[in-house]
């Protein structure tokens, strides 16, 4: 099996992510219940982890990393907790449904949507972004990659546009964080959500945010804490703020492991080999007969994605070949990506994407080359 | 077996369980004295972790907390076992 659908999660782990996550088995109760030993333990890796994702994403401090299940639970944290009505937000036709949704429910109750469109090559313009500015214009919601096209949005620019205006700044950073380096204070980010079983390599049901400090997210969830018990509300104090209820302890020890890896490794090896496959892929079925590639190529800011049709074959066919005769899993349809497949006018189509990771070999996309190569010929 | 003799101690509480982990590393890494304890109920009847040393460690304890920038809620002293 070549596996080839890393934007939707990484299948290969590194060998540390799985010993830790069995250990925790062994050794973990339940963080922040008391003081025994297995509580402890639990305890010290999750700090352990939250400190690792502090300085991995260069966070002030461990407490402004908050845990969750993944960028879904904490796009909908950081969108629901920090609009109201008569508030105005501008994000992009890029962004996946976990972006989308929570705002679109946003609007109902009265805050002001304005979703930036893109180019023929899905990239989007930030003097429409200054432009889409007004008196009651509260932050900039966007994506770092999309998930269809692997396109980056310039966070430098995108954060600059935001302080200009003095507005939050919230970055989805699910097919980024792991695979790039990422500086929040550097890149003025008020909000980074991320998952943990992407590029970050951790175990699924893992995930997180930073959250400035001294801003303020209303909570989605409340309850238990392991503190201030006889308090009726939940605790105001980050990171407890933003976490209620037993944390996936099995999960973040993995998820501890897998940032030590990439640490070690470093962002900026794993990035160059994920786009050296990437780039290899792309030359390797650009000049074929019947191709159509998505997405802007001409640089390299961009995830290792590449998301193509074969003339006009059903997405969902074409992936199902792939799967059936070659062993090469993509991902096909739709990508929770509704408006991006709009703009491309792949709606009906679908795409194919194919997306790589550290774990890929030359070998592996040699073989989807010459797969694609066969599907293509009439 | 029965229950330890009680002595006065010093006992640090933290507004959240992550600043008491940050308390229990940093004394660690120090090599400052103490280990954590469930939050004695003469102090709070709600839950956590606090960080319980010998009264000696006062001085050291508050300069490591200011130094390593750790919050605190709270320093009490408390008959403990």
């Amino acid at each position: 099996m070549i596996y080839m659908d890393n934007a939707a999660t990484t299948l290969h782990k590194p060998d540390a992510v799985k010993e830790a996550v069995m250990a925790a088995f062994d050794t973990m109760g339940n963080a922040g219940r008391g003081a025994s030993r297995p509580a402890l333990d639990a305890s010290r890796v999750i700090y352990d982890t939250r400190e690792k994702l502090a300085r991995f994403f260069h966070a002030e401090n461990a407490n402004q990393i908050v845990f969750t299940a993944n960028s879904t639970e904490s796009l909908n944290i950081a969108i629901k907790g920090l609009f109201a009505g008569g508030d105005h937000v501008i994000t992009t036709v890029l962004e996946h449904n976990s972006v989308l949704r929570p705002l679109r429910e946003c609007e109902e109750r009265g805050t002001e949507l304005t979703i930036l469109g893109c180019d023929e090559k899905g990239r989007i313009s930030f003097a429409e972004m200054e432009a889409a500015v007004r008196e009651n214009t509260k932050a900039i919601v966007c994506t770092h990659a999309s998930n269809l096209t692997g396109n980056m949005i310039d966070l430098k620019k995108a954060g600059e546009t935001a302080r200009r205006h003095g507005l939050l700044f919230v970055v989805d950073a699910s097919q980024t964080a792991g695979a790039c380096e990422i500086d929040v204070q550097k890149l003025g980010i008020d909000v980074l959500c991320f998952t943990g079983h992407k590029g970050l390599m951790g175990p699924q049901g893992t995930g997180g945010m930073y959250v400035r400090p001294g801003l303020s997210v209303r909570p989605l969830l409340s309850g238990g804490s392991g503190v201030d018990t006889y308090n009726p509300r939940h605790p105001s104090r980050m990171p407890a703020a933003l976490e209620a209820g037993t944390l996936n302890g099995h999960g973040i020890a993995g998820l501890g492991a897998a940032v030590s890896w990439i640490m070690d490794k470093g962002t900026d090896e794993i990035r160059k080999r994920e786009l050296s496959l990437m780039r290899r892929f792309y030359e390797g079925i650009i000049r074929i007969p019947g191709i159509k590639v998505y997405g802007d190529f001409d640089t390299d800011d961009r995830a290792a994605i590449v998301s193509l049709n074969i003339r006009d074959y059903d997405s969902s066919e074409v992936s199902d070949e792939l799967n059936m005769e070659y062993g090469i899993v993509t991902r096909p349809g739709a990508h929770c990506a509704p408006l991006m497949h709009r703009a491309l006018g792949t709606v009906e189509q679908g795409a194919v994407r194919f997306s790589f990771s550290y774990f890929n070999t030359e070998e592996e996309v040699d073989t989807a080359i010459r797969a694609v190569r066969e599907l293509a010929c009439e | 077996m029965a229950m330890r003799k009680k002595e006065r101690k010093l006992v640090v509480t933290f507004h959240t369980t992550a600043d008491a982990m940050a308390m229990e590393k940093a004394c660690r890494e120090k090599d400052a004295p103490g280990r954590l304890i469930p939050v004695p109920r003469e102090i709070s009847a709600g839950c956590g972790l606090a960080w319980c040393a010998p009264l000696s460690c006062r001085e050291t304890l508050i300069g490591l907390m200011e130094e390593q920038g750790i919050e605190r809620e709270e320093l009490h002293e408390c008959m403990l076992r």
